[in-house]
């Protein structure tokens, strides 16, 4: 049976558009907040990636360090976490959900008791920043048994036989990372250029799905919409900021850039 | 888990790059993956290189002052009135600490790789002044990055790297510390890997760096090894090695040589203020291992595992974890961990600076401490030597808030 995220992907090819994905840090600013958040901008994004907050992220530009404070100084632990993905899933049950992270939290809860709780909340995929390929062949397969997709990365210094091989080990989603550059940095290499990486990829199995992050804001976003998907992350968190310094509702000003977002790519 | 007798303990690691199974390992975001197996291929090269060897004995002897001296120090030998105290006087090396040893060997390695950019991480500041000299030397352009509290407390190494013509770049996140250096320099590293050559400033992060860090240091053993012989006819029965350790890269270099020997390892930890929680010795009080910086090793974390706060006097040990191969040689009991708290550190400082010709910093006067509470309660056929790995002159604002004035 194909995963939620497989069928997301589906529909969006039914329609000839790229899926939304969007990144969000649990907790930020609030647990209920972020939950707001979530349930506000999954009326128009495809796949909600929900970042559960470390506080020594090797990979993670300024703009989701501060999301990822804020959460953790307000409190935020991993059952809390679980909790939002938990209330989200009440109601949207056929939203597809991915946790991102670091890995020494899922280390310290142990794998398969942290896949367990996955399972229990309803998440339906997994990114773990720091287990990079052969090395989460293991835990790939563990998530894979609990029906959890384990979504791959890839990057600009990937070589194509290392990409075949983690394509073919790949579940629902395969993540393209467009350049040399932490999360939120801005866009160093034309969107032209990451399309004919992305088509190279797609070239090795045109029926695995991939997304393109890092560097996607409401500017480039369209230019890139031949892709499977499109993870909008940083502009996000920023946008977060910005809103709680000005007093504003922020999951009706997220909404509002989701909306604004989708319709670029449509 | 053991050790296995005449293979180089930083070769002791399985195909995941893990020690025992356990320890380190290349936790990293897919992009360093490249990076990381280019520079580990280029490094196995080199290190069977003759042309390379000949190159890098050459720029040690020449350009750091190999060997630096070995003493005796008479006088506190003297006075604790137990086993004899010897210092290996490391900052006497150029730049005045052990760091110069892997900067040198980074900044040859990012010559070879044909990079014209190189950076790193610093904490008391040595590993930054040390790389600035030597990317000034090579024709490197360099970017150090310290944590904010750690510019204002080691001013004169900040003076040091500014004057040798490297960029800081403050770090203004978490704690303010090494551990967030050593964070924003990969983050630096993920995006500009393409020209930018990562030198790590101790014996932690992803395997290469680790593997490294310790086969430059290893020359501090190499030299010690001689001496001790010279001095001693043959390597004493009765022989303790102390060091200090907060990344640990000085004090696997001053062992390294010595593992098939008898001699025992202490390694000395920053125990922290007296009267605070707060510490940075994960291998003492029990810490659980974790995940920092791309290697599995023994961290001060909390259950969840976010890394923890520390503390120490002594900005070099400031570090949450501590090298997966001192966690080997920890399990393997190899080598025993103990600390020293800021009290002790400064004290030791105190005593050895008055009787001594020497003025050890407060990262091995930690170990000097540990040298004189064991002293008295040994003969005096045993020996113990000190790695004394820094120049106090580093930590003079900071002696001088503490004890009134500072002499040099």
């Amino acid at each position: 049976m194909n995963s939620k995220i497989a069928k997301t992907f589906e529909n969006c090819r039914r329609k000839k558009r790229a899926a939304l994905i969007t990144y969000t840090v649990a907790g930020d600013n609030t647990k209920n907040n972020s939950l707001k958040i979530l349930n506000a901008i999954s009326k128009n994004a495809d796949i909600l990636e929900l970042g559960f907050p470390h506080n020594t992220p090797i990979a993670d530009g300024g703009q989701i360090q501060e999301s990822s404070h804020r959460a953790l100084r307000n409190g935020i632990k991993l059952k809390d976490v679980f909790q939002i993905v938990k209330k989200f899933k009440i109601f949207n049950p056929n939203k597809p959900l991915i946790l991102m992270g670091y890995f020494n939290l899922i280390y310290q809860s142990g794998e398969s008791n942290f896949l367990k709780k996955c399972k229990d909340a309803g998440v339906d995929g997994l990114i773990i920043v720091d287990l990079p390929y052969p090395e989460n062949k293991k835990f790939s397969i563990k998530c894979k048994k609990k029906s959890i997709d384990f979504i791959q990365l890839v990057s600009p210094t990937t070589s194509h036989d290392r990409m075949k091989k983690i394509i073919r080990d790949s579940h629902g989603m395969i993540y393209y990372i467009s350049m040399l550059s932490t999360t939120g940095g801005k866009l160093k290499v034309t969107p032209k250029k990451i399309l004919e990486n992305y088509n190279k990829i797609k070239s090795i199995n045109r029926s695995k799905n991939i997304v393109i992050g890092f560097g996607i804001t409401d500017k480039t976003i369209s230019a890139l919409k031949k892709a499977d998907g499109l993870v909008v992350g940083s502009q996000l968190c920023k946008t977060i900021t910005n809103s709680l310094k000005k007093r504003l509702n922020a999951a009706k000003v997220l909404n509002k850039m989701v909306y604004k977002l989708k319709k670029k790519i449509i | 888990m053991k050790i296995k007798k005449g293979k180089l303990l930083i070769d002791q690691h399985d195909k995941n790059f893990m020690y025992g199974g356990k320890f380190g390992g290349n936790f990293i975001p897919e992009t360093l993956k490249k990076p990381i197996d280019d520079l580990t291929k280029l490094f196995a090269k080199l290190r069977k290189d003759k042309k390379f060897l000949k190159e890098r004995d050459e720029y040690f002897k020449s350009y750091i002052g190999s060997p630096t001296p070995f003493i005796k120090l008479e006088n506190l030998t003297d006075y604790l009135k137990g086993a004899q105290i010897y210092a290996k006087v490391v900052s006497e090396a150029n730049g005045g600490a052990h760091k110069i040893y892997n900067a040198t060997v980074h900044c040859l390695i990012a010559k070879k790789a044909g990079k014209k950019f190189i950076v790193g991480d610093t904490g008391a500041g040595y590993a930054g002044k040390m790389l600035s000299m030597a990317a000034k030397k090579f024709g490197l352009k360099c970017k150090i990055f310290m944590g904010a509290k750690d510019i204002k407390r080691q001013r004169p190494n900040v003076e040091a790297i500014k004057k040798n013509g490297a960029t800081i770049i403050p770090v203004i996140t978490g704690s303010q510390t090494l551990v967030d250096a050593v964070s924003e320099c990969m983050r630096y590293w993920v995006s500009n890997c393409d020209t930018t050559h990562m030198c790590v400033g101790s014996t932690v992060g992803p395997n290469i760096f680790i593997k490294i860090c310790a086969w430059s240091t290893a020359q501090i053993s190499r030299e010690l090894f001689k001496q001790v012989e010279d001095e001693f006819g043959k390597i004493p029965k009765k022989i303790k090695l102390l060091n200090c350790v907060g990344g640990g890269s000085s004090a696997i270099g001053f062992w390294n040589e010595f593992m098939d020997t008898d001699a025992e390892f202490v390694g000395i930890e920053a125990g922290g203020p007296k009267n605070s929680d707060l510490h940075a010795a994960p291998l003492t009080n029990g810490s659980k291992i974790g995940i920092l910086h791309g290697a599995a090793q023994y961290v001060i974390q909390d259950k969840e595992g976010q890394i923890g706060s520390t503390e120490s006097i002594s900005a070099g040990l400031d570090y949450p974890g501590i090298s997966p191969l001192h966690c080997f040689l920890k399990d393997t009991k190899r080598a025993r961990y103990t600390s020293a708290n800021d009290e002790e550190a400064l004290k030791a400082y105190q005593l050895v600076s008055k009787l001594e010709n020497i003025s050890p910093s407060l990262e091995p006067s930690h170990a000097f401490h540990e040298a004189i509470r064991l002293a008295p309660k040994l003969k005096s056929s045993d020996v113990i030597i000190v790695n004394s790995c820094g120049d106090s002159i580093k930590d003079k604002d900071i002696i001088k808030q503490k004890l009134g004035s500072y002499k040099r």
